[in-house]
């Protein structure tokens, strides 16, 4: 038996990527179809989704390390390819404690978001895709759609909050002209790390999902917790006010009611989290928790006030 | 109820026992008669209870305290405005949302 040893496991490889040499010691921090991610030591392995568009995302890469955005966005070190897939390595950052959400940095959240948002369009390193937000509510309504005998009620209110929604905002179509700025695309709260670790200023992190479009999008997810009642009012306006205190574009000025501006984005990010929670719950058998029954609450109410929401 | 202004659709909320219209697109808020001054009576009852009978002198303004942050037409009912910013829901210090907090 020669030759033919097998390949080593994809999490096996990237370490070995990463350390330049086989049989490195690493620790799995994520393994989903979308993306493969270890850490070794100082340093985190990423191996982005099969089917991205590597152009795109080499794009998003170099926007990550340009000097225009150095303090705002964690800088690659290298990047490369493993197993076919695309691979980048970063350097190693501290999260928010997963068990202590109450600790989240809302604030340097809010002004590391104005600061990507505020960007100027000529401080890019050459073209930047489009944004993939909307993208994201499609494939999670996709997988909704496939998912195996989804609880039909919830699946009923998620259609009919999803048909509020303009088109675009479903990933079909163009986004209106005007207003597109650089941004994140994908925020919660694992996407803050501090840099240097243990307590270094705080940086965001993955850039899969970066790009040209509505920077409400960014502050959406915040926003949609907020509406359902999962987020204390305390912990959103701290969010709010210093996005809106740094220059933030997406909210309207200080004192002002920001639900004109976010309102559709936070309707789109209630939809997408709320059919992501009821196509992984169906295999699975389990009821939804607290806060994913929360969101398909308010996909609930927005069903009821369809008539009156912007579509 | 369309709105007189915008004639968007106005929403109905109770806020503190008192019924209030809201327009779904303007924001607008329409009180129907007495409803000011119900409005009205609940905050001096509200300030007598902070303050002990004393007006408080000169109290900064607050572009929106925690209790009256706008929420969105289809938010959760406890944004209506009877907790004062304790509403029972909010719990990001529970465990059962900790995961979203941190999930794409």
């Amino acid at each position: 038996m020669n030759a033919l040893a097998l390949p080593a496991p994809l999490p096996a490889a990237l370490a070995a990527w990463a350390r330049g040499g086989p049989g490195q010691p690493y620790v799995l921090l994520a393994d989903r179809p979308d993306g493969t991610v270890v850490r070794c030591g100082d340093a985190v392995a990423k191996a982005h989704a099969p089917g991205s568009d590597p152009e795109a995302l080499a794009a998003r890469i170099r926007v990550a390390g340009s000097g225009a955005l150095a303090g705002v966005l964690l800088p690659p070190l290298r990047t490369g390819a493993v197993h076919g897939r695309p691979v980048s390595l970063w350097p190693y950052g501290t999260p928010v404690d997963p068990a202590r959400p109450e600790d989240a940095p809302w604030e340097e959240a809010a002004r590391l978001l104005a600061a990507l948002h505020r960007t100027g369009p000529r401080d890019l390193p050459g073209p930047v895709p489009p944004m993939r937000g909307p993208a994201k509510v499609a494939r999670a309504l996709r997988r909704l759609a496939r998912a195996p005998q989804p609880d039909p009620d919830g699946v009923r209110a998620v259609r009919a909050a999803a048909a509020t929604l303009p088109d675009w905002a479903r990933g079909e179509g163009v986004p209106p002209a005007g207003g597109a700025v650089l941004c994140h695309g994908d925020l919660h709260l694992g996407q803050l790390v501090r840099h240097p670790a243990p307590d270094g200023p705080w940086r965001l992190i993955d850039v899969d999902d970066l790009g040209l479009g509505a920077p409400a999008w960014d502050l959406a997810r915040p926003a949609a917790w907020y509406a359902a009642g999962i987020l204390a009012p305390e912990a959103w306006l701290r969010f709010l006010d210093a996005y809106r205190a740094a220059g933030g574009p997406a909210a309207g000025p200080p004192g002002s009611d920001p639900w004109p501006e976010l309102d559709l984005a936070a309707r789109a990010l209630t939809v997408q989290t709320a059919a992501l929670a009821l196509a992984k719950a169906a295999p699975a058998r389990r009821p939804l928790d607290e806060g994913e029954r929360l969101m398909l609450d308010s996909c609930v109410r927005m069903a009821t006030f369809r008539a009156e929401l912007e579509p | 109820m369309q709105c007189p202004k915008c004639h968007a659709m106005m929403h109905t909320y109770n806020r503190n026992g008192v019924q209030i219209e809201q327009c779904s697109g303007c924001r607008g808020i329409f009180l129907d008669y007495g409803e000011l001054e119900a409005l009205t009576r609940l905050e001096s009852q509200y300030t007598a209870q902070q303050y002990g009978q004393v007006p408080p002198p000169a109290a900064p303004p607050a572009p929106y305290p925690a209790h009256a942050a706008p929420a969105p037409a289809w938010g959760a009912p406890q944004h209506g405005g009877h907790g004062h910013g304790h509403g029972h829901h909010h719990g990001h210090h529970k465990g059962g949302f900790g995961r979203m907090l941190f999930s794409s």
